[in-house]
C-alpha cells in the first residue's frame, strides 16, 4: 500500500451524465433553460398579437380546451393571470389546490397528473413547493407541462414577463430577441437568491440576450458559487455599488417561509439591501425598478419605492397575461402539430 | 458426501497467492483440493464444471447491503436480496440493522439467521451500536456477537455524541467487533437532498456539504487516537468526500485502526449524474463533486480504500416515483458490482484484477473478521465465484432479481460476465 503519494489523477475518463430526455413535449415549457432565443421571439410575438386580437375573436382560439391548474402553493398573480390567459383564449379550466383536493388525503404528484389527465385536461401548469416537481409530472403525464414555479428552482413564464416589461421600455418594439437585445444592459438582482426561482430563471434567461446580471445579496442568501451558475453572472454584496452598474433593479422577498431555520437580522438586512427612495435616487436615478411579487413593503423596499415613477411592479402583472396567453397557445398547439397524444 | 469439481479455470485468489490455471475439488462445502489442471484424482461420478476460459476467484463479499428484513419486505427480504447477490457473484453479505424494528438485540440477529429466511448465500447480521440507532445507549456487543452479529453500526444515521461514539468504540474493541460509522453530522445536513455544490444551486435543493462527513471521520478519528490501547477499529462506510478520504489516509499514516469503504456509485457518478432529479441518482452520502469522485479512484488505486461495498438500499418503485426531495435515500447495487468495477477500475483505470476481487472479498472478509472467506486456500469455505472477465454485458434493472428496480445503472455497459455463483460447495447461481 502505497499511503504517501496523494497525487491528483488528472484525465481520467469517467462516465459522462446521460443527455437529458427533456422535455418530453414541445409545448411545455419546464424551465429558460430549454428556450432558443427563436422560442423566446415566438413567445413575445404571440403575446403582442394575442393582447391585440379582438376578445371575441381570441376566445375562438382555444375555445373549449381543457387547462388545468394544479397548485400546491398559494399564488395570487400567476394563478389569476395563467386562467384570465386560459380562458381570454376560450379554453376551460380547472382548479385543483392541495387544500381541497384528495392531495390532502395523500394522492402521488403522479397520480394526481394522471386524474387529470384521464378528466380530458390537454395540459397542465402546476405551481408547485418542491423543485423539480414539472419534471416529474410531464415524465409521468406526457402533457405539456407548464412551470408555474417549482421550489427554489425556476418560474419561467415570470423571467419571460420581466423581460417583457425591460423590452418595452429599454427596447420599445423589439420583440424578435438575439444574442445582443440587452448588450450593455446591466440587470441586478437583489435580496434571497438562494431561495428564488425567480432569479434562477432570470439569471439563465437575460444573458442569453446579451445582458450582465448582477446579483447582490448577504453570504446567507447569495452563496459565492452563484457567480459560477452561468455566463455573464456575476455577484456583488455592496447594494450600492451593484445599484450604481444598474439600467434594471430587481428586488426580489425574503422568502420567510424557505428559510428553514436560517436566522437573518431583518434591521441589518433592510439597512444594508432596502431599496428606498434615497438609495434609488443617489445611486440609479434612471433605472427601472422589477419585482415579482409579493412585495413587502418596508422590507425589501419602502413604498415610496413601490408607487414611484421607476417602479414596474404593476405593469410586470399586466405583462403576465399577455406572457401566459402565448405560453398556453404554445402548450395546445404544438401538441396538434404532434396529432395529439395519449 | 457431496463434491464439485470446477475444471480448467483460471483461479485468481490474491490471499493465497495463487494466480493461474487450477483445478478446484469443493467437498462438503469446503475447499478439498486445488491442482494443476488435469492433475486430481476424482471418485467417478464427481460433478463437474468447465470452467476453461473462465475465471474463478473466491466468491464477493458485500460488507454493506440493506435487505430491509425484518419489517420492510416490500423493498426486498432475505430471499429475494441474496439471489440478487449470488447474481452479482457474492457469496456472503452483511445486513445493515436499520429495519423494522431496528436490529438491536441477539433475537432479531438470530431471527434474520433463521432457515426461513431462505437466504440463498451467507447473510452477516451487523447489529445496532445503540438502542434503536438513536444514538443514546449502548447495546450488548458480547450477547449480539455471540448471537452472530459481526460488526456494530447505527448506519443511516451517525452517532454523533461524542461520548456515545467514545463508548461504542471502547465495548466493540473489548469483544472484537469493529464499528462501522455512517459518517454524517445531520446537524448540517437538514432539508438537505443532495450534494452541496453548483449543481444542487441549479436545481434549487438543499445541499448535504462535504464538510458534514468529514468533520465526523475527523471527531471519530480523534476519538480512535485517544483509544489507541484498545485496539478500537474504526470502519467509515460509504465514504464519499475528498476531505474524509484525507482524514483516514492521515490515520493510516498514524498506525491506527481506521479503514473505509467506496461505493462503486461514488467512484463512478457525481452530483452532475442528477440530471434533472433522477431519484434513482439520490443517496446519502449524496453523489459529490468530480473532485471528490477522482479521490475515491485515487484512494483506491492508491490502497487506502479497503473494500467496495454497494450499499445496496432496495426502494419500491412507488416511493422513488416522487418529488426529489421526497424520494427515500438509496439504490440497489448487488448485481453491478462486480461489472461495474471490472469495467472501470481493472479495464478503464488498470487496477490489477486481483486488486480488484480482493476489494470485493479477501479485504472485507478480514475487515469482518470472516474465517474461512475470501480465499480459496485449501479448508476454507467453497464460496466461489466464476467468470468472464473479458465479456461485455448491458445490465437490464427491469430483470433485475432485486424486489427493487432502483439504480442509476440501468443500460450501462458491464464487463464480467458471471457463469456460476457457488456458495458453501452449492450452485447458487448459474447463466
Amino acid at each position: 500500500m502505497n499511503l504517501t503519494a496523494t497525487p491528483v489523477r488528472r484525465l481520467l475518463k469517467t462516465p459522462l451524465a446521460a443527455p437529458s430526455p427533456f422535455p418530453h413535449h414541445r409545448g411545455s415549457l419546464l424551465s429558460v433553460e430549454d428556450l432558443s432565443l427563436e422560442d423566446v421571439s415566438l413567445i413575445l410575438r404571440r403575446a403582442t398579437a394575442l393582447e391585440n386580437e379582438d376578445p371575441l375573436v381570441r376566445t375562438r382560439i382555444l375555445a373549449k380546451r381543457r387547462v388545468a391548474l394544479l397548485f400546491y402553493e398559494s399564488s395570487t398573480r400567476t394563478r389569476t393571470s395563467f386562467e384570465l390567459a386560459a380562458k381570454g383564449l376560450g379554453a376551460d379550466t380547472a382548479l385543483v389546490s392541495s387544500l381541497s383536493s384528495s392531495i390532502e388525503k395523500g394522492e402521488s404528484l403522479k397520480d394526481t397528473g394522471l386524474t387529470l389527465r384521464a378528466l380530458g385536461a390537454e395540459t397542465i401548469i402546476l405551481r408547485h413547493n418542491s423543485s423539480g416537481a414539472p419534471w416529474l409530472l410531464e415524465d409521468a403525464t406526457r402533457l405539456p407541462i407548464l412551470n408555474a414555479g417549482d421550489g427554489m428552482h425556476q418560474h419561467p413564464t415570470q423571467a419571460l414577463l420581466d423581460l417583457r416589461a425591460m423590452l418595452n421600455h429599454l427596447r420599445p418594439g423589439v420583440e424578435t430577441v438575439t444574442a445582443e437585445t440587452l448588450a450593455g444592459v446591466t440587470v441586478s438582482i437583489t435580496g434571497d437568491i438562494l431561495h428564488s426561482r425567480v432569479a434562477r430563471s432570470n439569471l439563465q434567461l437575460l444573458p442569453k440576450l446579451g445582458a450582465r446580471v448582477v446579483l447582490c445579496g448577504p453570504k446567507e442568501l447569495l452563496p459565492e458559487l452563484a457567480a459560477t451558475a452561468g455566463p455573464g453572472v456575476t455577484v456583488e454584496r455592496n447594494f450600492e455599488v451593484a445599484l450604481r452598474q444598474s439600467q434594471v433593479v430587481m428586488m426580489l422577498r425574503i422568502q420567510a417561509e424557505r428559510l428553514a431555520g436560517m436566522q437573518l437580522d431583518l434591521e441589518e438586512y433592510k439597512a444594508g439591501y432596502q431599496l428606498t427612495s434615497k438609495r434609488l435616487a443617489t445611486h440609479a436615478p434612471e433605472a427601472l425598478v422589477l419585482h415579482p411579487g409579493p412585495i413587502i413593503r418596508g422590507l425589501e423596499l419602502t413604498a415610496e419605492v413601490a408607487d414611484g415613477p421607476q417602479s414596474l411592479i404593476l405593469e410586470q402583472v399586466r405583462h403576465g397575461v399577455a406572457i401566459r396567453m402565448a405560453v398556453v397557445e404554445r402548450a395546445l398547439t404544438a401538441a396538434q402539430q404532434e396529432g395529439g397524444r395519449a | 458426501m457431496t463434491a464439485l469439481v470446477i475444471r480448467g479455470g483460471y483461479l485468481i485468489d490474491a490471499a493465497a497467492g495463487v494466480d493461474g490455471l487450477r483445478d478446484v475439488l469443493l467437498k462438503d462445502g469446503r475447499v478439498a483440493e486445488i491442482a494443476a489442471p488435469g492433475k486430481l484424482k476424482l471418485a467417478n461420478g464427481t460433478e463437474a464444471l468447465d470452467a476453461t476460459g473462465l475465471t474463478l476467484a473466491p466468491g464477493l463479499i458485500d460488507m454493506h447491503v440493506h435487505l430491509r428484513e425484518p419489517g420492510q419486505g416490500y423493498k426486498e427480504t432475505i430471499a429475494s436480496g441474496t439471489v440478487a447477490a449470488a447474481a452479482g457473484g457474492f457469496t456472503s453479505v452483511a445486513a445493515m440493522p436499520n429495519t423494522t424494528p431496528v436490529n438491536d438485540s441477539p433475537e432479531t440477529t438470530r431471527w434474520m439467521l433463521q432457515p426461513e429466511r431462505g437466504a440463498a448465500i451467507r447473510v452477516f447480521p451487523i447489529a445496532a451500536a445503540t438502542r434503536g440507532s438513536k444514538g443514546e445507549a449502548i447495546n450488548d456487543y458480547a450477547a449480539l456477537k455471540a448471537a452472530g452479529a459481526v460488526a456494530v453500526s447505527d448506519d443511516g444515521r451517525p452517532i454523533l455524541k461524542d461520548g456515545v461514539m467514545r463508548e461504542t468504540l471502547a465495548a466493540a474493541a473489548r469483544v472484537g467487533l469493529s464499528v462501522i460509522q455512517h459518517a454524517e453530522d445531520t446537524r448540517m445536513t437538514q432539508g438537505g437532498s443532495m450534494n452541496a455544490g453548483l449543481a444542487a444551486f441549479k436545481l434549487g435543493l438543499r445541499g448535504m456539504p462535504a464538510e458534514a462527513e468529514s468533520s465526523i471521520v475527523e471527531r471519530d478519528i480523534r476519538l480512535v487516537t485517544e483509544l489507541r490501547d484498545t485496539r478500537a477499529h474504526l470502519h467509515v462506510a460509504h465514504i464519499s468526500t475528498a476531505a474524509a478520504l484525507a482524514a483516514v489516509r492521515q490515520a493510516r499514516r498514524s498506525g491506527l485502526r481506521v479503514t473505509c469503504e467506496v461505493a462503486p456509485h461514488h467512484f463512478l457518478l457525481t452530483d452532475e449524474h442528477v440530471g434533472l432529479y433522477d431519484t434513482n441518482a439520490k443517496m446519502c452520502p449524496p453523489l459529490r463533486t468530480a473532485a471528490d469522485r477522482d479521490a475515491m479512484i485515487e484512494g483506491i488505486l492508491d490502497g487506502v480504500v479497503d473494500a467496495i461495498a454497494t450499499d445496496h438500499a432496495p426502494h419500491a418503485i412507488h416511493e422513488k416515483e416522487v418529488e426529489f426531495e421526497n424520494a427515500p435515500n438509496g439504490i440497489i447495487g448487488l448485481e453491478t458490482a462486480l461489472g461495474l468495477s471490472l469495467r472501470w477500475l481493472h479495464g478503464e483505470w488498470k487496477l490489477p484484477l486481483g486488486r480488484v476481487l480482493s476489494l470485493l472479498s479477501a479485504q472485507p472478509a478480514a475487515l469482518l473478521g470472516l474465517k474461512g472467506r475470501g480465499t480459496l486456500a485449501v479448508g476454507s469455505f467453497g464460496d466461489v465465484v466464476i467468470f468472464d472477465p473479458k465479456a461485455e454485458w448491458t445490465y437490464r434493472a427491469a430483470e433485475s432479481r432485486s424486489k427493487s428496480r432502483n439504480t442509476p445503472f440501468d443500460g450501462w455497459t458491464m464487463q464480467g460476465k458471471i457463469r456460476w455463483t457457488i456458495s458453501e460447495g452449492r450452485i447458487v447461481y448459474s447463466a
